[in-house]
Parts: structure tokens; C-alpha cells; sequence
């Protein structure tokens, strides 16, 4: 194997990494909700501003790294719960699912433009959290950032997993996902297991935002747009609604961005992703790892 | 006091008027019957106890308190348990998580397993499938787990909901069965059944329903004679 492609695929990877964090999120409330909320990758944004922001208040100093960080999770947190108090529950039994679907749409312009008030249109320069400058193993030369996000990744995917099968808020939410009025008659707080699920798919927003700004560092009101549109190709991709699939479906997507990239055309790299996704529904379209729904007569 | 007492319940599905002033009541101990043909009201009787549906105008008395206005979570800590129509177990899950699903408002972990036992026992067939996946269970096993979780929050009152729907008549008569021992435990039942027949068999009492509204009521024993009855619901 070339040194050439042993790279591409480690910065494939851990771009999928960044996907999979954002698609766990999707998949999540997608799962937990049945809506697709499409302000999420928004999110993603206004936890760069906030990393950003603080960064600049700290003069990029470590200290100020981890609190932009830490703040970052909060604030998305309040954001993510905020939204699904104020735009999405008072929908939830609507007779269309396309109201919640319209509002969520509506949601992301509303952080868009915000941010564009706020911080303008020109792009900021990110400095990276991650301050480590890498390894280099016998000329192959990784990122610092690069091994932080795929190391950060695992460890999401494997707190998520413990979260939700070993205590009682994840099978709560296991069960909310599978039937709301069997849940509510156990005595589980339907509403109050889809606000945790929301808190939990923003403050991984946050936490991908920063690791993708650490890797991309041009911010700008529209940074988290595509990637949230790509990290939702990667939940459908591994099967919406399935957490491991959500990590297989991002880190597939990354892996194949990055090698269109580099060895195909970097125009092209989108819509190879984009083709992927068609291609993938038409041989199997409940993606993945995502079950086969039979119709009960 | 009642245990259970409803009184004036209104209920609709935006325009549509699904109960139109509905009362009856549930003593402890009883098993009472709600009978009618499809669409008289029975399951949105049965919703609106236990808080999956919001009622328009009425009462609903637990113990002397309204629980109408109560979030339906937290209904089952007040110690009234509801199998619903279709079963409707957690099918990703296998046995031994639905039955420890029923038990979710509960913390002491020594009650629950001696629940656990006690369920096991009485469903043995639940036992031997603890860590099958609810999904891939037969109708009768389904209402058996259904039945087992709603066991598990250790219910004053259980209501069901059209438990014989679907299942073969030896499966049906096992399933009665288990509802007298149920009750013979000391847990008041409020049945809701298509099969009049059975469900006025093993009943103290029964309403019949007719469009949302009660239009009879009696001994089971009354009804199962009754001239009307036997026309409308029983069949010759």
C-alpha cells in the first residue's frame, strides 16, 4: 500500500469521525422522535462561535481551549433543548409530519442568519483546540487533531452505547423509540426522554463542531450546513436510527470523500458521496445496519 | 368509595365525539366488563384512564381523586397497571427487558425480583423465553408478556384491552384463566372485550357500550341471560 493512500484513508477516517459524531445526533432523535431535525448541523455552528469566542477572549491560551469547549457543549445544549421546547413539541401529533420537518428548516435559517447578524459573513480564522502537532511513524506523518477526533469518536460511540443499554434514562429511551404509548404506560416521561435525547445530539454537535473547525478552520453562519446535510446522508447510509450505524455510516462517507477526492476530482467528491447514498437506497433501503420494517396485515 | 369511579367522560377525536358522557365505576376486588361492538368506545374508555388520551369534559376518580388531569406517567405509580390492545410489547426487547420495563417506576431491586419470580411462575412460558426477543413471540405469548409487564409495576387495578383478540380459543380460554388468577390475587380487573360471551362469564359486572355511550348495565350473570344481549352481541 502507498504511503499516499495510507494517508488519504486515515484523513478519510477521521473526517468520517466528524460525521459520525453529527449523524448520532441525527440518528438519535430521529430514532427517539421520528423527526428529522435539520437545524442540527446548525448547531454545529453556534458551537464554533462559542469556541471561537472564548478562544479570542483567552488569546488562544490551553485554558482557553477547554473552557471554549466545555461552554461550547453547554451552550448547544441549551439551544438543542430550547429549540425542541419552543419549535418542535407543540407539533408533535400534528396531522402532517412535514410541519415539525418545515419548522426545523425554518429553525436553521433563524441560527444561520443569527449568526450572520452577529458575526458577519466573512470567515473567521479557527485556531485548533487540539495544540498537539502529531506523530510521524517512519514518514507517515498524522495530525494531532486527526487521531484526537477518531479517538473522540470511539469514545462517544462507546459512552452512548454504555448510556443506553445500562441505565434506566437509556431504556427509557430504547422504549420511546419502539412505542411512546406502551413507554408512557410503563411510567416513562415520553417528553422528558426526548429533551435528554436532544440535549445529548447537541452537545455532540458542539463537540464535532469543534473538532471540524480544528481540522477546517474557515467559520463561517453556513459552516455547519453541509456537513449536517452529509452527516445525515451517513445516518440513512448506516440505517437511521441505529447508533452503530450512525458511526459505520459516517466513517464510510468520510473514507470515500476523502479518496474521491484525492484520487478522482475534488469537484467531483460531493457528488460521488451524494451518488453513494442513491446507490445505497436502491439496493438496500433501510441502509445499513437499519432493520428490515415488515409490514404487519 | 369506589376504586375506580368516571363520571360524565367526553372524549373526541377532533370533531368526532368518541365518548359522549360516559359513567360507570369499579369497586375493589371486582371484575368488571365493558362490552360493545367495534367503534362503541371501549379502548377510548380505556386510554383516557390510564392518560394516553386527554378527556373533553368529566371525571375520572381514583381513589376520590380526579386523575383526568394526572400525566399519564404518572398514573402506573398510583398503582393502576393497562395492557393495551395489540399487546403492544417493546419487540426489540427481549422477555426478560419487557418484564423489567414494567417495572420501571419501582427502585427496590429485592420487590422486583420476588415479582419477577411470582410472574415467571405464573407464566412459565415467559420463563423459558427470557431472552427471546418479544418480536418474534407467538399472539398468545405476546399477551402473556403483556400481561406479565403490566404485573410488574404491582397494580391495584389492571385494565386490558381486548385480550382474547386474535388468539385461538384454547389460547383464549388459558388467557381468562389467568385473568380469575389475577384477580383471585387480589388485583381489581376493568375488561374491555369483543368476546362478550367470556368476558360476562368470568365478570362481577358489566356496561355496555354502544356509541359512546353506556346504554345497559347489570350482574354479569343478568346480562348473559338477557334477551337484548344475546341478540345484539352473544349470536345464537
Amino acid at each position: 500500500m502507498s504511503m499516499n493512500f495510507l494517508t488519504y484513508l486515515i484523513s478519510g477516517i477521521s473526517l468520517g469521525s466528524i460525521y459520525a459524531i453529527i449523524a448520532l445526533g441525527y440518528t438519535m432523535v430521529y430514532g427517539i422522535a421520528k423527526m428529522l431535525n435539520f437545524a442540527h448541523g446548525d448547531f454545529i455552528m453556534v458551537g464554533c462561535y462559542v469556541v471561537f469566542t472564548i478562544m479570542g477572549m483567552f488569546n488562544g491560551s490551553a485554558v482557553g481551549k477547554i473552557a471554549g469547549v466545555f461552554v461550547a457543549i453547554i451552550v448547544c445544549t441549551l439551544v438543542g433543548v430550547i429549540t425542541e421546547k419552543i419549535a418542535y413539541k407543540p407539533l408533535r401529533g400534528a396531522s402532517s409530519p412535514l410541519a415539525v420537518l418545515i419548522t426545523a428548516i425554518g429553525v436553521s435559517y433563524l441560527l444561520e442568519n443569527a449568526a450572520l447578524l452577529i458575526f458577519g459573513s466573512d470567515p473567521k480564522s479557527f485556531t485548533s483546540v487540539v495544540p498537539w502537532e502529531g506523530v510521524a511513524v517512519k514518514g507517515l506523518k498524522i495530525q494531532g487533531v486527526t487521531i484526537v477526533t477518531i479517538v473522540v469518536s470511539v469514545i462517544v460511540l462507546v459512552v452512548l452505547q454504555l448510556f443506553v443499554h445500562k441505565t434506566r434514562e437509556g431504556q427509557a429511551m430504547l422504549c420511546v423509540a419502539q412505542d411512546k404509548g406502551a413507554a408512557m404506560l410503563m411510567g416513562i416521561n415520553v417528553n422528558k426522554t426526548i429533551t435528554i435525547t436532544f440535549a445529548i445530539g447537541s452537545a455532540l454537535a458542539a463537540i464535532a463542531g469543534a473538532l471540524q473547525c480544528s481540522a477546517y478552520p474557515a467559520l463561517t453562519p453556513y459552516t455547519g450546513a453541509m456537513p449536517g446535510i452529509k452527516a445525515f446522508v451517513a445516518a440513512v447510509l448506516g440505517g437511521i436510527g441505529s447508533i452503530p450505524g450512525a458511526m459505520i455510516g459516517g466513517i464510510v462517507l468520510g473514507v470515500i470523500e476523502i479518496l474521491s477526492r484525492s484520487y478522482i476530482s475534488s469537484q467531483l467528491a460531493d457528488a460521488i458521496v451524494f451518488g453513494v447514498l442513491i446507490i445505497v437506497l436502491l439496493v438496500k433501503p433501510t441502509g445499513i445496519l437499519g432493520k428490515n420494517i415488515q409490514e404487519k396485515v | 368509595m369506589a376504586l375506580l369511579e368516571i363520571k360524565d367522560l367526553t372524549v373526541s377525536y377532533g370533531m368526532i365525539a368518541a365518548l359522549k358522557g360516559i359513567s360507570f365505576e369499579v369497586e375493589k376486588g371486582e371484575i368488571v366488563a365493558l362490552i360493545g361492538a367495534n367503534g362503541a368506545g371501549k379502548t377510548t374508555t380505556l386510554h383516557t384512564i390510564s392518560g394516553l388520551l386527554k378527556p373533553k369534559s368529566g371525571q375520572i376518580l381514583y381513589k376520590g381523586n380526579d386523575i383526568s388531569k394526572v400525566p399519564g406517567h404518572k398514573i402506573v405509580q398510583m398503582g393502576m397497571a393497562h395492557v393495551p390492545e395489540g399487546r403492544r410489547v417493546f419487540p426489540d426487547m427481549t422477555v426478560a427487558q419487557n418484564l423489567s420495563m414494567g417495572a420501571y417506576t419501582r427502585r427496590n431491586k429485592k420487590e422486583i425480583a420476588d415479582n419477577l419470580a411470582n410472574v415467571y411462575e405464573q407464566f412459565p412460558r415467559l420463563c423459558e423465553r427470557q431472552n427471546q426477543l418479544a418480536g418474534t413471540l407467538s399472539g398468545g405469548e405476546q399477551q402473556m408478556l403483556a400481561m406479565g409487564r403490566a404485573l410488574m409495576s404491582q397494580p391495584e387495578i389492571i385494565l386490558m384491552d381486548e385480550p382474547s383478540m386474535g388468539l385461538s380459543p384454547l389460547l383464549v380460554n388459558e388467557i381468562f384463566s389467568i385473568i380469575e388468577k389475577v384477580h383471585q390475587n387480589g388485583v381489581t380487573v376493568l375488561l374491555v372485550e369483543q368476546n362478550a360471551k367470556k368476558a360476562l362469564s368470568i365478570a362481577d359486572r358489566a356496561y355496555v357500550l354502544e356509541t359512546g355511550n353506556v346504554i345497559m348495565e347489570g350482574k354479569a350473570s343478568d346480562l348473559l341471560n338477557d334477551e337484548k344481549i344475546h341478540k345484539a352481541y352473544l349470536g345464537e
